[in-house]
């Protein structure tokens, strides 16, 4: 069973239940970062590298701090100062090791800490009660489907900024536009089923 | 203090929705009925509205450095508390709010209202900003979901509106209306905008 769940969840993660078109997670990024398909890789491959981690360190601070002393209430505050000293400390490793990679993602690092996707994937493994496993599977795919939405929704913005608009649906409008077709596109993979 | 001003900036030109471009992933994802967006926009007028006070009466003591993290941290204490309230008096709009309501803390209107307002302004201006940025945030979101609504299902805030012989346009109320709708609120506010605009200079 643990193969076909596991791909079952990273299929669902990357195309069928997209964190960005069909969650709605992660849109103040994709919105942001979308304007060059550089920066827009760099952005995905970094949320979902801190997704992943962000996956497994939640899911052991739920496991073993909030549930023994029963403090579950206090889950939204423990998984956002998890995630923003994570970033941190991936910015710190970075900045040390990787200068090159550091210096393309620049300032987007620090802005991962908001990115809803982030603290959405922490919450919502806990809410499906996954095991560490899924947890991470679930984060790292749910990462690569952010980095797949943002790379394609970039591609098209090159291509629209030389494109005639009518003049109020310049700049922001008309890419709501676009990322409302491509996520018409997406639904096509609801009905996607493994089982 | 200008009262007016600042709450015509909260609600039309400088809203936070429509003109600041900020907290998308709430205001798309939960419009598809009344209640929900009327519980999501009253939750964030009131976290807003708290975490400015809280933010503005600390900020003289906050080390520069750290400011961020600490605002989260107020956030999130607040957003909690919104949190267990609303599963506690108003169950069945938090289960549908689900997870968006923890999400709130990572909200960017509220960090943002924060970092470029409460940390600079005295704590009754704080608290008259986040009240007009809450209900410029509120109004967008019954906007979107009146319109959503009312053509996705024919319906508002559950009653029937539209004759039984409409045939309801689903798609609205599924992920693609809701950037279909949005997009086309903010081309409407900037036609609007630079309209006035253009008033003013001919003036």
């Amino acid at each position: 069973m643990e193969f076909k769940t596991l791909l079952a969840i990273s299929l669902g993660a990357i195309l069928a239940n997209n964190f960005i078109f069909s969650q709605f997670l992660g849109i103040c990024p994709f919105m942001g970062v979308s304007k060059k398909i550089d920066t827009a890789t760099g952005m995905g491959a970094a949320v979902t590298f801190v997704m992943g981690l962000a996956s497994a360190f939640t899911w052991l601070a739920n496991k073993f701090l909030l549930t023994p002393f029963h403090l579950e209430y206090m889950q939204t505050v423990t998984f956002i100062l998890v995630i923003a000293a994570l970033v941190q400390f991936v910015e710190m490793f970075l900045q040390k090791s990787m200068p090159s990679l550091y210096t393309a993602l620049g300032i987007y690092l620090p802005l991962i800490t908001t990115n809803c996707a982030v603290l959405g994937v922490a919450l919502l493994n806990i809410q499906n009660n996954y095991n560490f496993i899924e947890s991470v599977i679930y984060g790292i795919t749910g990462g690569l489907g952010f980095l797949l939405a943002i790379v394609l929704f970039a591609s098209i913005r090159e291509r629209l900024a030389f494109a005639d608009s009518p003049k109020a649906f310049e700049g922001f409008p008309i890419a709501l536009i676009t990322a409302g077709l491509m996520a018409l596109g997406f639904m096509g993979f609801s009905g996607l089923r493994v089982f | 203090m200008n009262l007016g001003k600042q709450f015509k900036e909260g609600v039309i030109t400088n809203n936070p929705v429509l003109v600041q471009l900020l907290g998308m992933c709430s205001t798309l994802a939960i419009t598809t009925n009344i209640p929900n967006g009327l519980g999501m926009g009253v939750s964030v007028l009131i976290i807003l509205t708290a975490s400015n006070v809280a933010i503005s009466a600390i900020r003289k003591i906050v080390p520069n450095k750290i400011r961020i993290a600490m605002y989260i941290v107020v956030i999130a204490g607040f957003v909690t508390c919104v949190d267990l309230l609303l599963q506690a008096f108003v169950p069945s709009i938090a289960a549908s709010l689900g997870v968006f309501i923890p999400l709130i803390v990572v909200n960017c209107i509220i960090l943002g209202r924060a970092e470029s307002f409460a940390s600079k302004n005295s704590i009754l201006a704080s608290a008259w900003d986040g009240i007009c940025q809450g209900i410029g945030y509120t109004l967008v979101l019954l906007a979107m979901c009146a319109v959503r609504e009312l053509f996705g299902a024919g319906t508002l805030a559950g009653i029937q509106v539209l004759p039984k012989s409409y045939q309801p346009a689903g798609v609205l109320t599924l992920p693609v209306g809701g950037f279909l709708v949005l997009g086309c609120l903010i081309a409407a506010m900037q036609w609007a905008l630079s309209k006035s605009k253009k008033k003013e200079e001919s003036k």
